[in-house]
């Protein structure tokens, strides 16, 4: 009980610190808001479907159980209060009371246990769920999860674009909810707007949802989300005042264009949670990458300022891990192989590989799986030449070519750019953990590292509730896995949201712009 | 030979294409390395080896090429163009929301194409050193060696950016959805102008630049003198003699180009977001949606087959020495 009212306290003074700013200028209601995303999503159900492209859309349309604010803490959302048992074995979710979908029917403790099956059944990542035995509904109000064991990624799995609580009633009738008709048209929703029109390739267009279970909510009359895949398209439209908002921008010279615009706010807040780590991977069985002090002679070669400096023009955060330097669990104590050319000779000459007559070692390919990721790799070529390495940069004609070459093994180094999905539990382990090397399944652990230590300091932090001691924990893992390399991380993708100055309360939660946009409201 | 007899071949040839087509396309794209289920999961960020076999079984492509092939030649010859992996939609559905849009602007740029080159190479051939010549020799210069994508953005920048006159992309105005249909029209006509420009830059230079010269050609033969000789007056000579003859060539090549226009389309929808079969077809291909990206193909090849057939009669037509052989 007293973690309900903790719950409950932080949430009250969340409240009241985030209605101080609000408090000065004064939201209004009404008003469409035209935001582009990059691509035609798959459909608009985020419980069958991971990605960005369906996460922002379906973020409106479906409530999660939790949100989150700036600073990582959770917030109560569907769920009012939620408690977890001091075993860490059972976590207990009070619903809001008079929350309805979109059709008018109430939602219930049965949608929230019928949603988290769907999720754990069909959602891409299984290791938001996968401890999750049961979930109990005593009444409509009250759903009880029962786990095999303490799971910490629980709540962050809870919110967002993770946990979309989707109806019973329309879901469960017996079809396929991957290939379900109701994620496209006629979406049953339960979160701040309902959908009015998806038109592929053109936009999707949400409107309020009068009976919204957030008193006052959302300030917004409606979004129109246009499907804009050209960044240079997007950027000019930002200029005209086409378009007010847009997430996920990450080219560094529109970035700093749109930076000097003085009726555009370009934040980098929002992407603490997708945590995009850009890395050059290394095939760990390879022949010559197999040797630490080969991979370690590389990273001492690159120059990891010069790429932020020149390349990414400063818009990206140095990443020293593959956590997300915005995670509670960053460790920036690591060896960060600061450039040293003598230094990476010398590995390289204790590793036996001395230089040829002609200055050179040996021969290694980089590979790229879409445009974005070219400069990282074509950078790589004249300047792991200092170090006596030939490298060959290797295109792929399209990312299914480089999924299937990087996933079955068949490369030296590849740029590769991977999400931390919130909690390091989604998205962290799926790279280092020797049971996640799979053949043929892009992101897995493609460089094929293990490592009993790390195995197990990934085991523990995954079971344990306790932060301090999961923060300890991936201390000792990004120390390990900093000396070993089997990547070498460079920065985190430079994300930003560029938003008109007459859009109030700009989404800069962890979550961004996959996150409901039901505070939003144009000045 | 009949009418009926050459029509009779034409469409027996343009079958045997079709299914060229057909086999062709689905056998490189199906030998190219990753399939769908890797780029659906590239989409998802990420998916385990079970979500990918699933994905795989669930639209067969566990199975054999061989199978794959024929099961997809038999639904074809059904007119049944399948069911997209990618959109969870059936294709037809999906080719036909976009056909409209890209229709409207393959066909007005064409239009417009046309009618300008014309009257460009016209107006040049009739003053061979005038500054109206030089235009066209300039305009058909560039229209020749700029990529049109750079067109495109080009006229983004002077009419967007620099001069807001236009709407940076998009086919209609969101707003307008519950619009009566005359103000739908006449935002979508103001949205489709940059677009038709850029697609009808390359047509029209080439364009121009046949009629010129065939106009130019015509005017110096025999008939044309024997005209001018009894006295027909000018304009007469010109359009009623010189002209009828010199269209033959544009017609032909017009015909020809139609199926660059189609591919042409594709770029320039990319740059304006305009949402027809380009940016259906060019999303297809980086997701490897193999149903999709056939379907477009096949109805392309077959709107370009339409196209050359008619060109054919539309010659007969103008020209009586084609219909003598």
């Amino acid at each position: 009980m007293k973690r309900i009212l903790k719950t409950v306290a932080t949430s009250v003074a969340t409240a009241a610190l985030l209605a101080t700013p609000t408090m000065a200028e004064e939201p209004k209601k009404g008003g469409t808001l035209t935001m582009a995303i990059q691509q035609t999503p798959r459909h608009l159900n985020p419980a069958v479907q991971s990605g960005t492209a369906t996460g922002q859309p379906g973020t409106q349309l479906f409530a999660s159980l939790l949100r989150y604010d700036e600073g990582w803490n959770p917030q109560p959302f569907l769920a009012e209060t939620w408690e977890v048992s001091s075993d860490g074995l059972s976590v207990t979710i009070n619903l809001v009371k008079g929350a309805t979908f979109h059709d008018g029917a109430p939602i219930t403790s049965e949608d929230v246990a019928f949603s988290i099956d769907t999720v754990k059944a069909n959602h891409p990542f299984k290791s938001m769920f996968a401890p999750v035995e049961t979930v109990e509904t005593p009444d409509a109000n009250t759903a009880i999860l029962k786990l095999s064991k303490p799971h910490p990624a629980l709540l962050l799995a809870m919110s967002s674009q993770l946990l979309s609580i989707i109806p019973k009633h329309v879901y469960g009738d017996g079809q396929d909810p991957k290939s379900h008709p109701a994620n496209s048209e006629g979406v049953v929703g339960s979160g701040p707007f309902k959908l009015v029109e998806f038109k592929r390739g053109e936009h999707v267009i949400l409107e309020r949802y009068e009976n919204y279970f957030m008193e006052g909510l959302p300030y917004l009359d409606r979004i129109v989300m246009r499907i804009l895949p050209d960044e240079s398209t997007r950027a000019i439209a930002l200029e005209s005042g086409e378009l007010q908002m847009s997430g996920f921008e990450s080219n560094p010279r529109n970035i700093v264009r749109l930076k000097k615009n003085g009726a555009l706010r370009v934040s980098s807040e929002g992407y603490a949670a997708i945590g995009p780590v850009n890395w050059l991977a290394f095939n760990t069985k390879g022949e010559k990458t197999s040797d630490p002090k080969v991979r370690q002679a590389i990273a001492y070669a690159v120059d990891r300022e010069f790429i932020n400096k020149a390349l990414n023009l400063g818009t990206a955060p140095t990443a020293l891990t593959g956590i997300h330097p915005g995670s509670p669990f960053y460790d920036a104590t690591v060896e960060a192989y600061d450039l040293d050319i003598d230094k990476a000779n010398a590995l390289l000459d204790e590793a036996g590989y001395a230089k040829g007559s002609d200055g050179m070692r040996f021969a290694l390919s980089v590979d790229y799986g879409w445009p974005a990721m070219k400069p990282y790799a074509e950078y790589m070529k004249p300047q792991l030449k200092k170090i006596g390495i030939d490298v060959a940069v290797r295109s792929s004609a399209d990312f299914p070519t480089w999924a299937k070459r990087i996933s079955t093994w068949d490369f030296d180094m590849t740029m590769d750019n991977v999400f931390n999905w919130g909690d390091p539990v989604i998205g962290v382990h799926r790279t280092y953990s020797s049971d996640n090397i799979k053949e043929g399944v892009i992101w897995s652990n493609t460089q094929q590292y293990s490592n009993a230590r790390v195995d197990e300091l990934m085991e523990m932090a995954g079971a344990t509730n306790d932060s301090n001691k999961r923060k300890e924990l991936y201390a000792e893992f990004q120390q390990i896995v900093a000396n070993e390399l089997p990547l070498y991380p460079i920065f985190a993708s430079p994300y930003h949201t560029v938003s008109s100055t007459s859009v109030g309360n700009a989404p800069d939660s962890v979550w961004g712009t996959s996150s409901p946009l039901d505070r939003v409201y144009l000045k | 030979m009949s009418l009926g007899k050459i029509l009779a071949k034409r469409i027996g040839y343009g079958l045997i294409l079709l299914i060229a087509v057909v086999v062709l396309n689905f056998t490189l794209i199906t030998i190219a390395p990753g399939d769908v289920a890797d780029s659906i999961a590239g989409d998802m960020g990420g998916a385990d080896a079970e979500v990918l076999a699933e994905i795989r079984s669930r639209y067969g492509l566990d199975r054999p090429f061989a199978v794959q092939l024929g099961r997809y030649i038999s639904s074809i010859a059904a007119l049944d163009l399948g069911y997209s992996y990618f959109y969870n939609a059936p294709v037809t559905e999906l080719i036909l929301q976009r056909l409209p849009a890209t229709l409207l602007l393959v066909f007005s740029s064409q239009i417009l194409a046309i009618a300008v080159g014309l009257l460009l190479g016209v107006m040049a051939a009739r003053k061979p050193n005038s500054f109206t010549n030089l235009i066209v020799t300039f305009l058909s210069l560039f229209g020749f060696a700029a990529p049109v994508f750079w067109t495109g953005i080009l006229l983004i920048i002077l009419f967007v950016a620099i001069w807001p006159v236009f709407p940076v992309g998009g086919m209609m105005s969101a707003s307008l959805i519950d619009a009566p249909w005359y103000e739908q029209w006449i935002n979508i006509a103001y949205h489709l102008v940059l677009p038709m420009v850029t697609l009808a830059s390359i047509y029209l230079a080439l364009y121009s630049r046949l009629t010129r010269a065939s106009m130019q050609e015509v005017l110096g033969s025999d008939y044309v003198r024997t005209a001018r000789a009894k006295g027909l007056a000018e304009n007469k000579v010109f359009y009623k003699h010189a002209l009828k003859n010199s269209l033959g060539p544009l017609v032909t090549v017009a015909g020809l180009q139609f199926s660059a226009v189609i591919s042409g389309a594709v770029v320039v929808e990319a740059v304006f977001s305009w949402p027809g079969l380009g940016t259906l077809a060019l999303q297809s291909i980086l997701a490897r949606d193999t149903p999709t990206i056939m379907g477009i193909l096949f109805l392309s090849s077959l709107v370009v087959i339409v196209v050359n057939i008619l060109t054919d009669m539309i010659l007969r037509m103008i020209d009586p020495r084609i219909r003598a052989d």
